[in-house]
């Protein structure tokens, strides 16, 4: 649900990074945060743990530029991955715009993706949404690692729908924009359906 | 969709910064603000030269949704009023008709009491306004009149320009 203020025109939209613990949402926006003008980026929060694990939300605020003469702010949300966080993960979708989903490509994780993307899909539907009807992209991070699993293959078992996916390997930033401009593009042009 | 997006034009949003500032003034607050129950500001009244409003907008309505999600467990519907209290400042915040989220900041210049007392007066009167925008939001997004959106002209030249 955008925020459009004609008064000091201005376009809000919120991208929330979904998936499984530890694939790699926070350090999207981590490297989103340290690659972007300072005059681009408001603080970067982490509601975390001792052990840095995402505790209820990481929040990074974008004025990337203008557009029609609108500034277009994305406010980027993460959601705890833990299994047991389920009550907070659902707080963070309420008001959503986009959702980037980011899928672990381990094979040992596969479960996990698999069980994540459902949650999202239940959690969505609890608020009156369509993941087939929302600007979606699918990022497989980890791309890197010994374990990953042949991109034909996870592709095949996490996207079923046919979305927009990118390759990534968020802790050196390759594919972090590309995901991001990926389902900012989309979500801009569901605004311009709606209006 | 279950929610409507939330349109402002420069009428409303007039209106609803006459209103802030009044509270501002009669509870003699540091900073009053308004945000969106999806963490976006939306308004605020008072120094607010000092404070990252994008960080403490988003933080509160984390706050509020994290409460609901309480109130939810216990059976209550919402637990519409929250207050912390610092050293030095306090935050009253209080949810308006289920949307929007009031926030004031205070020290020991103004109270509880009559900070309380005048939330109430404001809220309202924003109320009113804000069934006002949702009605309007409402009634354009069926209408999809295009009279005057700048967003049907959108190209993929404008968001790839974002990305430079």
């Amino acid at each position: 649900m955008s925020f459009i203020n004609y008064s000091s025109r201005e376009i809000n939209c919120k991208i929330v990074y979904y998936g499984p613990g530890l694939c790699g949402k926070t350090t999207n926006l981590q490297f989103i945060y340290r690659k972007t003008n300072p005059e681009q980026k408001g603080k970067l929060i982490s509601l975390a743990t001792e052990t840095e694990r995402t505790l209820f939300f990481d929040f990074l605020p974008l004025a990337l530029g203008d557009i029609k003469g609108f500034r277009v702010r994305f406010h980027l949300y993460t959601v705890p991955g833990q299994v047991f966080y389920a009550a907070s993960r659902k707080l963070i979708l309420k008001g959503v715009d986009g959702v980037v989903f980011v899928a672990d490509s381990q094979l040992e994780r596969m479960d996990a993706n698999l069980e994540s993307m459902e949650d999202l899909k239940i959690n969505l539907a609890e608020q009156g949404y369509e993941l087939e009807r929302l600007p979606f992209a699918i990022q497989y991070n980890k791309r890197d690692l010994p374990t990953a699993v042949p991109l034909t293959e996870i592709n095949s078992a996490i996207n079923t729908d046919s979305t927009p996916w990118f390759e990534a390997v968020a802790t050196r930033g390759s594919g972090v924009f590309e995901t991001l401009k990926g389902v900012a593009k989309l979500v801009l042009m569901e605004l311009k359906k709606n209006y | 969709m279950p929610d409507f997006d939330l349109i402002m034009y420069e009428n409303e949003f007039r209106r609803i910064d006459e209103e802030l500032k009044k509270l501002y003034q009669q509870s003699n607050a540091n900073v009053v603000f308004l945000v969106d129950k999806n963490g976006q500001l939306i308004a605020s009244a008072g120094d607010t030269s000092e404070i990252d409003t994008t960080s403490l907008a988003s933080l509160t309505a984390g706050n509020i949704a994290a409460t609901g999600g309480i109130a939810r467990l216990l059976g209550e519907k919402e637990f519409t009023i929250l207050f912390h209290e610092g050293e030095n400042d306090n935050i009253h915040i209080s949810l308006i008709g289920q949307r929007v989220i009031l926030v004031v900041i205070f020290d020991k210049r103004s109270s509880i009491g009559l900070v309380r007392l005048r939330v109430k007066k404001a809220s309202e009167n924003l109320l009113r306004i804000f069934n006002e925008i949702s009605a309007k939001s409402e009634k354009k997004q069926h209408e999809k009149s295009l009279d005057e959106s700048p967003f049907a002209e959108i190209t993929d030249e404008d968001i790839d320009n974002l990305f430079k």
